[in-house]
């Protein structure tokens, strides 16, 4: 399983979004969420992406106010994570028409759906923009 | 409690109503999500599934961002499930793939509404229903519902089709059965020709292969075309760490992959592509020089640019590339060093990494020098990360690549020094060991202790106290080296020692106890050899310690003369005259006499033997030069009799024990080790041997005796009075009643500056720039002039040391036995069935080609008939291995743990996978065997 959680993170520390793709209780979640935050928001522009944290690398990357944070085991290539981080931005971009927070707070369960689309089973299986958005607008339409 | 009523259900609020009521609550945070919870826990009840399932999507909301328990609300997500409404079923299926687990009860009721939706036509609702049997299931939904997953395998709906793959991996991996049903089609999907199919499809086997590659090596061929044909970087990217695991078990593929890698690696544009080539290049494909060139040269690209990202990377590669290419990293040096002052902490450690592999015994000086520079004006995270690189590096396989260990002993006191410095422990065990290991350092080493010791500032740093104990330990064990005992002493019994803790201050008493005997036979020996000078008839009897002290008095004038112009850290033995050692056996009452009242029993017990000591000799010595010659001589004999016999006990060497010498004692007649002790097995067998150069004290090191005073060593070269000295001085001043008399003149009055102001240490190199060009000559491999100076002896426990090992060995292989019983080809069943399948699918491709699907169609459809299938396996036979019963039977008894319970429901329930799934059994006879595709 290459990917192993998702984050989206406020600059103020607050959860905006958490998929796990394996079973953690709720402290565990927590738990790591707490430290992960921690530890990369002390982080400055000028430093790397890349945070290894437990049995986990943290690859993350900052736009605007919210922080996109993924947890990947430690042979996932760390580039291709950013470029799938850029990918979901770019692809809730297309989606809200120039995303913020609160689009992603307000819409929570569209951004899941995005991101079911793209990872399953912690690996990436869909990266084309139109693809993943194909059944959004569609169900956007019917209801 | 009621259902909620009507109006309840009108008014309920709505996610979005709970998102901005949580923005603008004047009630605190808490108070009201609890409220909401209320709320939710009754709206949650309704019979009308809208409002039941809007109280379900925000109770996921609180629990997925808020951490607030939903397993109460499960059976309602059921309830939810069961909606004919698609947004309903969103709703529900969202909720149970965040909140059902392996053990969550509802579980198995989920089985049937997911087989409905599975089979549904709306291409949405399967996907959603896959979705959330990829994150939720167990081994019973992934063996009930194989059928399913095996049928949208080959779905003509391309966008249900790739969840399907994408699902098989979780699947396989609770129920591993199902591989012998599935593997075929996900198999033929990767000759799909879509992209979206094979990015899942290749998703799936770089997992599969990460954990069993052995078994996917018969694939390499369809591997390979994807590695040629496909422009999807991401599809790539995945196939390249397919081959990363590949290539090393099959050295014909990585001599065959080579080329596409490097040609990948030199057209594409995308970083993340080409760091994937890099990096399969320096993990598996190493022997290939042209190849590493060229991924050392795009890690050269990495490293120069501006993005922290890629010098990370960069450095990472690199030291991938290390251990079998130095040559790469010592290219690349100047970046690699210049990265030590990098903004990032992660790049610092790094780059620090990549220095240590540069080490060697040439440079080993220099490095550590500019390191430990370093290390003073870092931060004190980074700093002891600098320390611990230095101490693991040089100490390993027994001080290798240490060639001056005076060098190396005065680096350990100038680290412990770095105020921010907590590694005292790792440098304790260093100084000890050296101690023990090397005879030829212990001068220096116990003038290192003392500078230690000595200094009043590194009591108080608490980090240190390990390290103090150390020095302590050394100075006490080799005092005979030490140039001034008096001094030592003075450093031992320190009025802040009472900072230490009781352990330490033990340490202290104890090793003060020995310089204090040390002293006294000293003076003794002295008096005895000067006597022996003025009345050289007597010489014979001064040679033995039982002196004559005849001119007991002229003696002592000359010597208290003497004091004056011999006082000071020059040679031992000239500075101890009779007026020293009276103060130096007051100073020891002075000191300890506080302690016998110490509430540590350690502490108590050792000051009151040393003031025991004390008192036995202490009249004796002194009374003895206002008494009369002969009575004199007499109870001078008896005093110096004690001491020589305490001298006597302390003298004996300790040595460096194996931690296996245990071992090596033969067993005592009659004495049953094992009878009752063998269930301790069970209970210390996972506690792992302790690595083989740790030591222990305890044993006596008996080939060495004692050390007798005529060899004494003293090293000539008098040293300045450094600084630390001063600072003990400046303590003196102070606490004048606790101290010996002095000679000399003090003049520092400060308070005590931190251990070492990187201010005073002069020569620092301040900027990064100096640190590369430093490290730059000294990269340079020359030989040294100065290394002329031949290695001392280290006394290695060679022979005892191997042992352990092969003990390890054998103790791996007896648990790798009972674990996994004889297969060594066979990791986990699931693996061993899924080498079947490749091999099974492999054979229906090599057909494919002459024989079009025949022998495939067979497989799914003629599942009656194994003789037919056998004759063919047969005709295939020449290209597999033989499968040992043993083998298969290890592979069935593992299955069976996992089926037992399983099978019977299975085989009843499950009838057209059950009689697939037998199929294997009948190709388990062969095995599988790597057709030679390469050829």
């Amino acid at each position: 399983m290459g990917i192993r959680f998702i984050l989206m993170v406020n600059k103020q520390g607050q959860t905006r979004l958490a998929q796990y793709y394996e079973w953690l209780t709720l402290e565990e979640r927590r738990a790591l969420e707490g430290e992960i935050v921690r530890k990369c928001l002390a982080r400055t522009e000028q430093q790397c992406s890349f945070v290894e944290h437990r049995n986990y690398k943290i690859v993350y990357r900052r736009y605007a106010s919210l922080f996109f944070l993924v947890g990947v085991d430690n042979d996932e290539n760390e580039l291709a994570i950013l470029e799938f981080i850029h990918l979901l931005v770019e692809t809730m971009d297309r989606h809200f028409g120039n995303v913020c927070e609160l689009d992603i707070m307000f819409h929570l369960e569209k951004a899941h759906f995005m991101l079911e689309e793209m990872v399953m089973n912690g690996s990436v299986v869909e990266t084309s923009k139109a693809n993943i958005l194909t059944p959004i607008q569609l169900m956007d339409k019917a209801s | 409690m009621s259902g909620p009523s009507l109006m309840d259900s009108l008014f309920q609020r709505t996610l979005e109503d709970l998102i901005k009521g949580l923005r603008q609550q004047l009630i605190g945070e808490q108070a009201f999500i609890s409220k909401a919870l209320e709320e939710i826990r009754k709206e949650i009840k309704s019979t009308d599934l809208s409002t039941k399932s809007t109280a379900l999507l925000k109770l996921s909301y609180l629990s997925s961002l808020h951490f607030h328990d939903m397993s109460f609300a499960t059976f309602h997500a059921l309830e939810v499930l069961s909606s004919p409404r698609f947004s309903h079923k969103r709703i529900a299926y969202h909720a149970i793939s965040i909140s059902f687990h392996d053990s969550t009860p509802v579980l198995l009721l989920i089985t049937n509404h997911l087989r409905k939706d599975l089979s549904s036509t709306n291409e949405f609702e399967v996907s959603l229903s896959l979705q959330c049997l990829s994150r939720i299931a167990n081994v019973d939904l992934a063996r009930d519902l194989t059928p399913e997953i095996f049928t949208l395998l080959s779905s003509n709906k391309l966008y249900v089709r790739k969840k399907a793959v994408a699902v098989v991996l979780r699947v396989f991996e609770k129920y591993p059965e199902s591989v012998r049903v599935c593997f075929k089609r996900l198999v033929e999907n990767l000759e799909n020709s879509d992209p979206q199919v094979l990015s899942a499809v290749v998703g799936v086997f770089c997992e599969l292969a990460s954990k069993d590659p052995i078994s996917y090596l018969p694939l390499a061929p369809e591997f390979y075309k994807i590695l040629v044909d496909s422009k999807n970087n991401w599809v790539l990217i995945k196939v390249l760490k397919i081959f990363a695991k590949l290539a090393p078990l099959e050295p014909r593929l990585a001599k065959r992959v080579v080329e596409p890698i490097c040609d990948h690696m030199r057209r594409t544009g995308a970083k993340s592509l080409v760091f994937e080539c890099v990096r399969t290049v320096v993990t598996s494909l190493i022997e290939n020089d042209s190849a590493v060139r060229l991924a050392v040269g795009k890690v050269r690209e990495f490293l120069v640019d501006e993005d922290p990202n890629l010098k990370y990377l960069g450095l990472q590669a690199l030291s991938i590339v290390a251990p079998k290419h130095l040559w790469a990293v010592s290219e690349n040096k100047e970046f690699v060093i210049k990265s030590l002052s990098d903004a990032d902490p992660n790049i610092k450690i790094e780059s620090l990494r990549l220095v240590m592999a540069l080490v060697s015994e040439h440079n080993v000086a220099e490095i550590s020098r500019v390191l430990v520079n370093y290390a003073l004006k870092s931060d004190p995270d980074f700093c002891n990360e600098i320390l611990g690189s230095i101490l693991s590096t040089c100490s390993r396989n027994v001080y290798e690549i240490i060639v001056d260990f005076d060098w190396y002993v005065s680096l350990l006191g100038e680290m412990s020094r770095i105020p921010h410095c907590q590694k005292g422990e790792e440098i304790e065990n260093q100084l000890i060991d050296i101690g023990m290991r090397v005879k030829d350092v212990r001068p220096e080493l116990v003038c290192v202790s003392r500078d230690l010791l000595i200094d009043p500032a590194l009591l108080g740093n608490s980090f240190l106290h390990r390290l103090l104990s150390a020095a302590a330990w050394v100075s006490g064990e080799y005092v005979e080296y030490s140039r001034n005992p008096l001094e030592l002493m003075e450093a031992l019994l320190q009025p802040r020692t009472s900072l230490l803790p009781p352990s330490i201050t033990a340490i202290y008493i104890q090793s003060a106890f020995k310089v204090l005997v040390f002293c006294l036979l000293t003076y003794l020996m002295q008096r005895g050899s000067t006597a022996s000078s003025m009345f050289p008839d007597n010489l014979p009897s001064a040679v033995s310690a039982s002196v004559s002290y005849e001119s007991f008095d002229d003696l002592s004038v000359e010597n208290v003369v003497d004091a004056t112009d011999t006082h000071g850290p020059t040679c031992t033995s000239a500075s101890i005259t009779n007026e020293s050692i009276v103060n130096l056996l007051n100073l020891v009452e002075l000191a300890l006499g506080p302690l016998l009242g110490s509430h540590d029993v350690e502490i108590q017990e050792r000051a009151r033997n040393v003031l025991g000591f004390v008192d036995l000799t202490k009249l004796d010595l002194l009374n003895s030069s206002v008494q009369e010659e002969n009575d004199s001589e007499r109870k001078g004999a008896e005093a110096s009799k004690t001491i020589e016999l305490m001298h006597g006990a302390f003298s004996k060497e300790l040595g460096p024990v194996s931690s296996s010498a245990q071992g090596k004692i033969c067993l005592p007649d009659g004495l049953m080790l094992k009878e009752n002790l063998g269930d301790l097995e069970m209970i210390c067998g996972d506690i792992d041997q302790p690595s083989s150069n740790s030591f222990s004290f305890g044993s006596p090191y008996e080939e060495k005796g004692g050390v007798s005073f005529s060899n004494l060593q003293i090293k000539e070269n008098s040293r300045q009075s450094n600084e630390s000295t001063s600072l003990l001085a400046e303590h003196r001043k102070r606490h004048g009643l606790y101290y010996l008399p002095s000679g000399k003149s003090e003049m520092i009055s400060n308070d005590y500056p931190p251990a070492n102001d990187p201010m005073l240490l002069g020569n620092i190199n301040d900027n990064a720039d100096d640190l590369v060009k430093l490290t730059e000559e000294s990269l340079t491999p020359k030989r040294k002039p100065n290394h002329a100076k031949p290695r001392p002896v280290v006394v290695k426990l060679d022979e005892v040391d191997e042992k352990p090992e092969s003990k390890e060995d054998s103790l791996s292989g007896a648990v790798h036995d009972v674990l996994f019983g004889s297969e060594d080809i066979v990791p986990t069943s699931s693996q061993s069935n899924l080498s079947d399948m490749p091999s099974s699918k492999r054979k229906g491709k090599e057909k494919q080609h002459t024989d079009s699907h025949v022998e495939s169609k067979e497989n799914l459809v003629d599942h009656g008939n194994p003789s037919s299938r056998r004759r063919k396996h047969h005709s295939h036979g020449k290209e597999r291995r033989h499968r040992s019963p043993r083998k298969k039977n290890a592979e069935e008894r593992k299955d069976n743990g996992q089926k037992l319970k399983e099978k019977s429901s299975h085989r009843h329930g499950m009838h057209k996978s059950g009689q697939r799934a037998e199929e294997p059994f009948n190709f388990s006879v062969q095995t599988p065997v790597i057709p030679d595709f390469l050829l």
